[in-house]
């Protein structure tokens, strides 16, 4: 099978698979080895995919060509030695430089990032563009620790999402009973505070979907699978975002912002440190 | 599993100074293990305020003399001090860097020391931890009024990564 045929597979597979768990779980996520370090020559493994089971490569890999880093200063840097595996993608992130690094997967409505700090933490990458859902970082995303809260705010298209669901998700899932999801709703100045219960990876996720006007169940559920198809099938040849596209329905908190029968999502992986 | 010992205790340091208001000194027990692989301990020391925040470093032992200063890399797993200090510094910081000690008593005086001299008067907690190479992690406190009125002598005992760690301030 083509590359693109898997990848069509998988969707239809996903939509098939989906139907009976309403939140049925393809997960995508860039997961470094490392997200704090020390020294001035430092390297990072990091592994990308989508998976059922959160940070078990065990579905589809995320495509490394559609992954950038940005280095301390703002510019692209480079992934080195990437390899596109049955289940998943890595590659090494050389930290030449210190500072806050920040790892992304545009894709077409949706953003899926991750932090790694050399030294003390930096902002420049934090900074946000206005465009689409994006994470503004309160607390660093790369000084979390276990028993501390951490705020943080949603913005859409620049402007506060109020009222925004955020499912936040510890890792190691295998090794215990529940998923030990955190549901928190954004005020209405997007913002939310977690409260990280342990040391460990976390997956932060929000989304906003289109409008349900017109849709009967089945539709409505093609609508989140359509949030999964995002992961699951990168779109290489999508144009990246415009501004124009978005403005529309971008009140705060309101849906929509997206095509129809597309919506918005914001995806994030964080390590939280034990004290 | 573990025994503790003496080493020579390196004493006299109380006196160094003439003229100086107040003296510090740090006696840590670095454990000896049974463990198949032993590396010596990565050892931070330092002070914090009441609000938890860095007051300054005393001292960072660490494998100061790997070629390319790679002992560096591991610096991150002294977790604490990393975060409240060790990450913004430029390193190897005179005075405060410094090679790791052998299993034993180590004396440690701190009464000439930048952070020491420049310390505005108040309440202080001294911290100590170490995180060891394929081993453990363990942190200490013990409560520091600085300056001191009379001699002042705390201890505390450690676990696993750390013996008997005693401070004493003096006038």
């Amino acid at each position: 099978m083509s590359l693109k045929s898997r990848l069509a597979f998988a969707a239809a597979l996903a939509v098939a698979v989906a139907v009976p768990l309403s939140a049925s779980a393809h997960r995508a996520w860039i997961l470094p080895s490392f997200t704090v370090l020390s020294g001035d020559d430092p390297w990072v493994g990091v592994d990308a995919a989508i998976s059922n089971e959160l940070f078990y490569p065990d579905h589809f890999p995320m495509q490394a060509k559609n992954l950038k880093v940005i280095t301390p200063d703002g510019e692209e840097g480079q992934l080195e030695n990437a390899v596109v595996g049955k289940y998943r993608s890595t590659f090494d992130l050389h930290l030449t430089k210190p500072g806050t690094y920040k790892i992304v997967q545009e894709n077409g409505q949706s953003r899926n990032e991750t932090f790694i700090t050399r030294g003390a933490p930096t902002t420049t990458v934090l900074k946000t563009t206005g465009k689409g859902l994006e994470l503004q970082a309160v607390t660093h995303p790369n000084d979390l620790v276990a028993g501390e809260p951490a705020k943080f705010i949603f913005l859409l298209n620049g402007q506060p999402a109020a009222d925004l669901e955020v499912t936040v998700l510890p890792g190691a899932s295998r090794y215990r009973d529940q998923p030990g999801e955190i549901k928190v709703k954004t005020a209405a100045d997007g913002s939310f505070t977690i409260k990280w219960p342990e040391p460990g990876y976390f997956w932060l996720n929000a989304s906003i979907r289109p409008p349900r006007t017109e849709t009967t169940t089945a539709a409505a559920k093609d609508h989140d699978d359509d949030d999964h198809d995002d992961h699951d099938a990168p779109r290489p040849a999508a144009p990246p975002p415009q501004a124009g596209q978005q403005s529309g329905p971008g009140a705060p908190g309101a849906p929509g912002g997206g095509r129809r029968g597309r919506g918005v999502s914001y995806t994030a992986t964080f390590e939280v440190m034990q004290p | 599993m573990r025994s503790a010992f003496s080493l020579a205790i390196v004493g006299g340091g109380l006196a160094a100074t003439p003229l100086m208001a107040a003296d510090l000194s740090l006696t840590l027990q670095v454990p000896q293990l049974n463990v198949a692989e032993y590396h010596r301990p990565y050892i931070a020391i330092w002070l914090e305020k009441a609000d938890g925040t860095a007051a300054g470093d005393l001292a960072a032992l660490y494998d100061v003399k790997k070629a390319d200063q790679e002992g560096e890399k591991w610096l991150k797993d002294l977790r604490q001090w990393w975060r409240k200090s060790g990450r913004n510094l430029t390193l190897p910081v005179d005075g405060v860097s410094g090679a790791t000690k052998p299993p034993g008593t180590h004396t440690l005086n701190f009464g000439a020391s930048k952070t020491v001299k420049a310390l505005p008067p108040g309440a202080y907690t001294l911290v100590v931890e170490a995180a060891r190479e394929v081993g453990g992690r363990e942190m200490l406190k013990l409560p520091l009024q600085w300056p001191p009125a009379a001699l002042a002598t705390q201890s505390v005992k450690g676990a696993t990564e750390l013996g008997a760690v005693t401070l004493a301030a003096k006038p």
